[in-house]
């Protein structure tokens, strides 16, 4: 009886596996697409894509118009899975972060958090705020953000890797821009110095490129989790795996795929650029502040989001990671 | 190096001690025996630095990384924490050579600034406007040039005494650079010299802003004395700051009567404390609205706002008889249209000077060659009390004339300053400070 019993459970037992086999698998094929964060308390939403893992060669050849050295040798890089920002950040999000008054989330998350410094210049430097990314906070500042998100979200942002962010901006593609080489299209992507009016634009306002991803090109630098290497290609082994440099110095961190005040090859996936002290010159104080840039209207952020995520202790030491006064 | 130091001030007191007699003797001075008393010798400038704030240890950066001999040999501050931070920032920055200030050259507390002027040729006076008055005339007292940050008043009697040292100190040829630093950016400087030549016509208005989300607050911590507490956050007591309209505007403001070449005869406007209402924001509104009138009958409307989360602007425009022009110091950009929107003049001002370093550049320049160039206090005194004849046509919420703010007798700073000194302005019960109401108030 006690067999037959059992006999007879079998068949449920089985389907019931495999249905929760299934269950886990469209799951998990549903965690691996697009989605759309919200922020509680707010109407802001960030666009999140995802972005299949994969192998790509990073670099540009020398036969490539507007070749840098920093940009050889190519190499080749695998890439794990992550979730990109479609957009970059707009100040509408990024204000809620800089103001504690304003902040409409507070009180909805955990709010061990340390705001900016109120800027004391106009950060939108007459641009624009509604629509526009935001501009001229530091690397830490970035950070910081990514941790105000976090708390207010539960979900691990940061910011992408340079390889990360080159593999994104390729979308699968060898040639110098994802739409290929003709610079004269550019526009149709960007806005860079020839269109852009020596302003930021609302984001989102010209075409994406293949993996959904808008301004990868011009409007506003990007920062990456890395610190600026110019012969970094040299320094990896080829065939690494999501590789980084690890910041052990304030400048310069890297920051990617150029801005509105960009010409057309600094534009390139390929291309990379170095944050510089003097985009504080002109800071009247000292110690200068450590979360804005008064001459750097032209870089901003966009967010990635790890497939895996790391442990509470891994994020926790991400985001506490103390500033490097500057003087 | 100490027959250098001694050398170097030694003609600088013999100097002042006979430009004291003749200002005694009621005659007005026409020259002084004034010429390369350090470049000849070449001797070390001693610099002093009164108020040790982030600001103020911006300045001795600047002052130090000029290309001139210059060594910090004094400093002085009220609180002891901020003097040791401003001094390990200096130190770490410059080393001994330049930054030579032993304890008994570190003055702690109110009465700190005539000591560390003592040790100097020129010196810095960075602490919150409030007290520039007194440490101006001091400086100057004591014969020495004078690099001061804007505003230079918080209240009448302030700019009153302010204007009483300038005269003194163009008497004695005392070099005083003052921290309007527009006024020594290329992007103005270029834009105003045409303007100036009449490339837009009379001035007939204006639109000058500085709306922003606010500045820091530090709120009050226990066991701080009132007069401690109000020092820390001093932002938002009028006898220490003057206002946002003041001690952030001003600049903006500055640029008004810089475009007009003159000061308003009158002004009215509107203001209040809207969304900064709380006990940590002292008796200060977070947003005023002015039109100040000229002379001519030009407005100019002046907007400043401490909002978070509202539109950014700190710029100025101004439409004249023949064109208007536009300014922001931020992007070191100035343009000048004709009357039909053509464009006459761009200033792109991408890599121009850092105007902070440019003050000091130029004001130490004339030091050493020891010349006689700068007598930016009268000016700046003027454009202080527009800010302040803007904050009384706020607060009164009635037209105020400039010769009414010029002479008013209301005194803001306290009767004696120590930790335990009351100042004039106290919380109630609830920790919540008395604010000026438009109608009621007694503001000039």
């Amino acid at each position: 009886m006690i067999g037959y019993k059992k006999f007879k459970f079998f068949p449920t037992l089985l389907l019931l596996l495999l249905l929760f086999i299934t269950e886990i698998l469209t799951a998990q094929e549903k965690k691996k697409a697009n989605y759309i964060q919200n922020i509680p308390g707010v109407s802001f939403k960030i666009g999140m894509n995802f972005i299949s893992g994969g192998t790509f060669k990073m670099g540009s050849p020398l036969t490539e118009q507007g070749h840098e050295t920093d940009e050889a040798p190519v190499h080749t890089v695998n890439i794990n899975a992550f979730w990109m920002s479609a957009h970059e950040i707009t100040w509408d999000t990024y204000e809620l972060f800089v103001y504690g008054d304003y902040d409409q989330t507070k009180g909805l998350g955990v709010d061990a958090i340390t705001r900016p410094s109120k800027p004391y210049l106009d950060m939108t430097f007459g641009m624009g705020k509604e629509g526009h990314p935001a501009i001229g906070m530091t690397q830490f500042n970035a950070i910081q953000f990514c941790k105000w998100l976090y708390t207010r979200t539960g979900v691990f942002y940061r910011l992408p890797t340079e390889a990360e962010w080159e593999y994104a901006a390729r979308a699968g593609t060898k040639t110098a821009f994802s739409f290929g080489n003709d610079t004269t299209i550019l526009g149709e992507y960007a806005w860079l110095k020839s269109n852009s009016k020596e302003k930021t634009h609302p984001v989102g306002s010209k075409k994406p490129n293949q993996w959904g991803l808008y301004d990868m090109y011009g409007n506003v630098l990007e920062w990456t989790l890395d610190q600026y290497i110019p012969d970094y290609y040299s320094q990896i082994l080829d065939n690494s795996s999501d590789p980084v440099a690890k910041p052990v110095n304030l400048y310069p961190h890297s920051v990617r795929g150029g801005s509105f005040e960009g010409t057309a090859l600094e534009l390139r996936s390929s291309a990379r650029r170095g944050s510089d002290p003097s985009w504080k010159r002109i800071d009247p104080q000292i110690p200068k502040s450590i979360w804005w840039f008064p001459e750097a209207p032209f870089v901003g952020i966009r967010l990635v989001r790890p497939l895996i995520t790391p442990s509470k202790k891994e994020i926790d030491a991400f985001y506490n990671q103390k500033p490097i006064a500057d003087y | 190096m100490s027959i250098t130091k001694k050398s170097t001030s030694q003609p600088l007191r013999r100097a002042f001690l006979k430009t004291s007699a003749i200002i005694a003797g009621g005659t007005v001075l026409s020259t002084l025996p004034f010429s390369g008393v350090y470049a000849e010798e070449g001797g070390t400038i001693k610099i002093a630095l009164v108020g040790c704030g982030n600001r103020g240890t911006g300045a001795v950066f600047q002052a130090l990384s000029t290309k001139y001999n210059i060594k910090l040999v004094a400093m002085a501050d009220a609180f002891k924490d901020r003097l040791d931070q401003s001094y390990d920032a200096a130190f770490k920055k410059f080393g001994k050579a330049k930054v030579d200030v032993p304890e008994d050259k570190k003055f702690v507390g109110f009465e700190g600034y005539k000591h560390a002027i003592a040790e100097a040729d020129v010196v810095l006076l960075v602490t919150p406007p409030g007290f520039r008055p007194a440490h101006f005339a001091e400086a100057v007292k004591q014969n020495k040039h004078v690099f001061m940050e804007k505003p230079v008043a918080t209240d009448s009697p302030g700019i009153r005494s302010v204007l009483a040292t300038a005269e003194e100190a163009k008497r004695m040829k005392l070099n005083v650079v003052v921290g309007l630093q527009r006024r020594y950016q290329k992007s103005y400087k270029e834009t105003m010299k045409r303007i100036q030549d009449g490339v837009a016509g009379d001035i007939v208005s204006g639109q000058v802003y500085w709306n922003s989300g606010g500045v820091w607050v530090n709120p009050r911590v226990a066991g701080q004395t009132e007069m401690e507490y109000q020092m820390r956050n001093w932002y938002y007591f009028n006898w220490l700051c003057g206002d946002h309209i003041n001690e952030q505007h001003v600049h903006n403001i500055d640029v008004a009567n810089w475009a007009k070449n003159s000061y308003p005869v009158s002004a009215q406007g509107t203001g209040s404390r809207f969304l900064r209402t709380g006990k940590d924001y002292g008796e200060i509104y977070d947003n005023h609205t002015v039109e100040f009138i000229y002379a001519d009958g030009a407005v100019i409307q002046s907007q400043c706002r401490h909002h978070e989360g509202t539109l950014n602007r700190v710029d100025e425009s101004f439409q004249g008889t023949k064109g208007k022009f536009y300014l922001n110091a931020n992007n070191n950009s100035g343009k000048i249209w004709d009357s039909q929107g053509n464009i006459l003049f761009t200033h792109a001002g991408k890599g121009d000077p850092n105007p902070y370093q440019t003050e000091h550049d130029e004001l130490f320049e004339a030091i050493d060659k020891g010349e006689y160039k700068f007598a930016d206090a009268e000016r700046v005194a003027k454009s202080t009390l527009t800010a302040l004849l803007g904050r009384y046509a706020t607060y009164s919420g009635k037209e105020v004339k400039w010769d009414e703010a010029l002479n008013s007798q209301i005194n803001l700073m306290p009767d004696s300053l120590s930790w335990d000194a009351l100042p004039k302005i106290l919380p109630d019960a609830n920790g919540m400070y008395p604010f000026a109401i438009p109608g009621k108030s007694k503001v000039v």
